[in-house]
């Protein structure tokens, strides 16, 4: 608690915090301004955080760099999906088993995907999420392509109710921190000095007698399942799954999230999604107020700042805001 | 042999039509410090990591403490007690010398699935790490990054963390490569004060120092041990001389 307080003395800790106390606020602020579009948006935003801060702990602070991470968005959505076609509507029971699909599929692809190296394992993470997806486009009984409408938020009776927009904002915005707060205490422990080790030099960290594999491949499957919760969060946001969820894009939009936020940077992919989403929100209008139709094409601009920071600021945003506090391949 | 902690026998590697290891028998005595010569080319490296688990032989048996580790993974050998150092200087070259050291203590403690427990502030880890650096006499660098150390200061940092590890044989490749006069005495005293605390198989180059520490030699030429016995009798072997030290004295090392 004591490095907490330290690290809310840095101009980093003041924006991180003063950027969760605006998100905190966000359902109050739209609400006063009637801006419901700024909620919904501020939703996704929170929701894509989480999976870009799980994509974080094996990109960023493993140095593996998995070109599938939608997968997940698309393995914990179609499990809300399909579980509510079926009328099941129990977050107890969809959560969980979500979860665990998530978790076994990650062990998976991670048993096999991590024992190859760079070029490859971009290769192999990206032929097993597009594997997935068509099998999603093949999955006639749940609209195939054109995905699956999912008639209400997952219920849990009694406790919380996921309709209220609000409400379900703050319980994103709960798990944001849940998750910030549990990454914070993993990549400091013991296991996560060994994976920010293995990244940094793998064959060293073999030789001080780490089998780095392991390590990996728990990382994988944590990664993968805080990637699945983010994938049952959005498919309650949408009320709407389909394949396109999980899409190469979709895992390529993570890490240009991840890498213009700040790899190995614990709130780094915050800051890379609101960049993103703010980004997009306000480039859109933008171009069409040069020429109508053309705001689709942000990307357009979007993309030689992307080029920009990979060329002239490497930790992305979060570099902007100053040395990290501790040296070793990322900072808590 | 019976008191040998390391037991070579006809270990044999191959890359293509070059035979690295040559049907190579070795032994290592507890204990001892046993240095390993031969010229560029000999395949004191490849030898090494075979040793350490970084390279499969193709032929031949491995023996360490009565285990045979021929097929064991480099991580399991170390916990068996065969930590090794790199000739080319291997760090993390991000974390800080102290962070260097901790991860080999925390690798000696057992496995690391332990996720919440900030690993900097851990004692058990940082207090024996500080020892280490202290006795390669690093104690003052503890903070600084790897990357930010000199070379000869990175060279301690190594034969820091494979003490750290508290390995009962130590395998040290070149530990005093690329260093200047100065950083290789501070090493070669180091390395003495180790003497009959650490079994050591020492790979190096500077003959001064490998006759002044050795308790036994081994010569390598074209993967095959020509030679064995105590630095008097290398001295003396007429087959070393013509094959190596007289190659070493004409450039004023031996």
């Amino acid at each position: 608690m004591k490095d907490l307080l330290t690290a809310l003395r840095t101009p980093r800790g003041i924006v991180v915090a003063a950027l969760l106390v605006l998100l905190g606020v966000l359902p109050l602020l739209t609400q006063a301004f009637d801006q419901r579009y700024v909620l919904s948006i501020g939703t996704r935003v929170v929701i894509w955080s989480i999976a870009a801060m799980s994509l974080n702990l094996i990109l960023g602070y493993g140095g593996l760099v998995s070109f599938g991470h939608a997968v997940f968005f698309g393995i914990g959505g179609y499990t809300v999906g399909i579980l509510a076609h079926h009328d099941v509507f129990s977050g107890w029971i969809q959560w969980p088993l979500g979860l665990l699909v998530c978790a076994l599929w990650a062990a998976a692809v991670g048993a096999l995907s991590l024992r190859t190296r760079g070029l490859y394992f971009i290769m192999i993470t990206l032929a097993f999420a597009q594997l997935v997806f068509y099998v999603g486009v093949g999955l006639e009984a749940y609209g195939g392509d054109d995905g699956l409408n999912i008639a209400r938020r997952s219920v849990f009776s009694g406790l919380i109710d996921l309709r209220h927009r609000p409400t379900f904002y703050w319980l994103c915005y709960a798990l944001l921190l849940a998750t910030t707060f549990g990454l914070w205490r993993i990549v400091n422990s013991r296991f996560g000095m060994v994976l920010r080790g293995a990244k940094s030099n793998e064959t060293r960290m073999l030789a001080l007698g780490f089998p780095v594999f392991r390590y990996r491949l728990t990382a994988f499957v944590i990664s993968g399942t805080l990637g699945g919760l983010s994938g049952l969060l959005l498919a309650n946001h949408d009320a709407y799954i389909s394949p396109s969820m999980m899409s190469w894009v979709k895992s390529g939009d993570l890490i240009v999230i991840v890498v213009l936020g700040g790899m190995g940077s614990l709130t780094g992919p915050i800051f890379g999604a609101i960049a993103f989403f703010v980004l997009e929100e306000s480039l859109k209008p933008l171009i069409d107020l040069g020429r109508k139709g053309w705001g689709e094409y942000w990307q357009i601009v979007f993309g030689p700042l992307l080029i920009l920071v990979a060329l002239y600021a490497r930790g992305g945003i979060d570099s902007l805001l100053g040395r990290p506090p501790r040296s070793g391949g990322g900072h808590g | 042999m019976a008191e040998a902690l390391l037991t070579v026998d006809g270990l044999t590697k191959r890359f293509g039509g070059i035979v690295a290891t040559d049907h190579l028998d070795l032994a290592v005595n507890e204990g001892e410090v046993h240095a390993l010569i031969g010229p560029n080319g000999a395949g004191k490296t490849t030898l090494i990591a075979q040793l350490s688990g970084f390279l499969r032989p193709d032929a031949g048996h491995i023996l360490f403490d009565g285990h045979d580790i021929t097929r064991l993974p480099a991580p399991a050998r170390v916990h068996l007690g065969l930590a090794r150092s790199f000739q080319i200087t291997s760090v993390l070259r991000e974390f800080s010398a102290l962070d260097n050291v901790a991860l080999a203590v925390q690798a000696r403690q057992g496995h690391s699935f332990r996720f919440w427990a900030p690993a900097r502030a851990d004692r058990s880890l940082r207090e024996p790490a500080m020892k280490a650096l202290d006795s390669v006499g690093l104690a003052d660098r503890a903070d600084s990054a790897a990357a930010d150390l000199s070379h000869g200061e990175r060279r301690q940092l190594e034969v820091a963390m494979a003490l750290a590890s508290e390995p009962r044989l130590l395998l040290l490749d070149e530990p005093m490569a690329g260093m200047g006069l100065e950083e290789s005495a501070r090493m070669v005293s180091l390395l003495r004060s180790l003497k009959g605390r650490r079994t050591l198989l020492l790979v190096e180059h500077d003959m001064d120092a490998v006759f002044a520490l050795a308790d036994r030699i081994t010569v390598l030429v074209y993967g095959r041990a020509i030679a064995s016995g105590t630095p008097e009798e290398i001295r003396a072997s007429a087959e070393v001389r013509q094959a190596y030290l007289g190659e070493a004295s004409a450039v004023g090392a031996a």
